[in-house]
């Protein structure tokens, strides 16, 4: 098996999983009606995604592996989401903030994926695009009507932007195996996306009147296995049935 | 907050070519909002290929009270539909 692309696939439909698990703890608990299935929208949009991605990793791994069991058998140090998507949804701001802070990268890195020499992928990117060109529409749209709405919830969307701010650099971070993948022009290289992402969050924030975070420190790890704390929780969620009535289905 | 935002109307096209119909109502801070919420909320199971949405208050209605004078005095005025015609064998689909 190309343990290689495994590796890389994983770490970017890792994404996908644990962001969509997030936004579907929102399932009949979001602010009203309208954003609750906004929300859970987005969640199977990207749960959607991560299908075709860990059918293929499936395929690659060729060992009997399923997509269940790459979603739901692995342990922590396995996952290599970026740290930022595992966040709780602590408050709207924070949901809001984490998914606009993800979409804008998400789209760039799609748009990328489009040209992979990987078909497969490129294919599996130009399928998602339309999805995530509206995330990141709502997210941004969100992210403008906090940050320019009333004193409160600027307050609350500039928290939440300051506190995740930190976990923006990971995105850019690259593993052995992306880097590896790059050279084959299968992977995209993602330290070339940068300054057009922070370009655009700055344009979307500056619009919301949400000040920019000077902070130069940022959290990584994720993309290695090492996660906060969060996601042994998200993980337990996820896992429940599937290890507590091993192979069961409906 | 959802106690301020008002009420909108929903009017989905299904197919190009037929109308708008309308689908619902939903609460929205203002037309860009509820147009994005009137997607999520209505057209996600492939309903739809173009959208409508009008604040409710802008919508005049006629009063259940008034139905009486309104409405009854067309019950018995069955000539008003054109049954009364005999149609010839060719003409179809009528």
């Amino acid at each position: 098996m190309n343990e290689n692309l495994y590796k890389y696939i994983l770490g970017v439909a890792d994404n996908n999983l644990i962001l969509g698990q997030r936004l579907g703890e929102l399932c009949g608990h979001g602010p009203n009606l309208e954003t609750d299935i906004a929300c859970t929208n987005i969640s199977l949009d990207l749960l959607g995604q991560v299908r075709s991605y860990y059918q293929y990793a499936a395929k690659i791994a060729g060992d009997g592996r399923t997509e269940d069991d790459i979603a739901m058998l692995r342990r922590e140090r396995d996952y290599l989401n970026v740290l930022l998507v595992e966040q709780p949804n602590t408050d709207f701001a924070y949901t809001i903030g984490r998914q606009f802070l993800f979409d804008i990268y998400h789209l760039l890195f799609l748009n990328e994926l489009q040209k992979s020499k990987d078909l497969t992928l490129s294919a599996i990117a130009a399928k998602s695009i339309k999805e995530v060109s509206y995330h990141q529409r709502f997210s941004s749209d969100w992210i403008k009507r906090l940050g320019d709405g009333t004193a409160e919830s600027n307050s609350k969307m500039q928290a939440a932007i300051d506190s995740l701010w930190s976990y923006t650099d990971e995105l850019f971070h690259q593993t052995q195996a992306d880097e590896l993948m790059v050279e084959k022009g299968i992977g995209v290289d993602i330290t070339k996306l940068k300054s057009a992402y922070f370009n655009k969050v700055s344009e979307v924030l500056n619009e919301a009147t949400i000040n920019i975070p000077e902070s130069k420190w940022f959290q990584k790890g994720g993309k290695e296995g090492i996660h906060s704390e969060h996601l042994g929780f998200l993980l337990s969620d996820l896992q429940y049935m599937q290890r507590t009535y091993p192979n069961m289905e409906w | 907050m959802k106690k301020n935002w008002p009420l909108w109307e929903v009017f989905v096209r299904s197919k190009n070519g037929l109308e708008h119909r309308h689908f619902g109502s939903l609460h929205a801070a203002d037309a860009e909002m509820a147009l994005e919420n009137a997607r999520d909320v209505y057209t996600r199971r492939n309903e739809g290929v173009s959208i409508w949405v009008v604040e409710s208050k802008n919508i005049t209605a006629s009063n259940p009270e008034n139905n009486g004078e309104l409405f009854e005095p067309a019950q018995d005025k069955i000539y008003r539909h054109p049954t009364f015609y005999d149609l010839p064998d060719e003409v179809k689909h009528m």
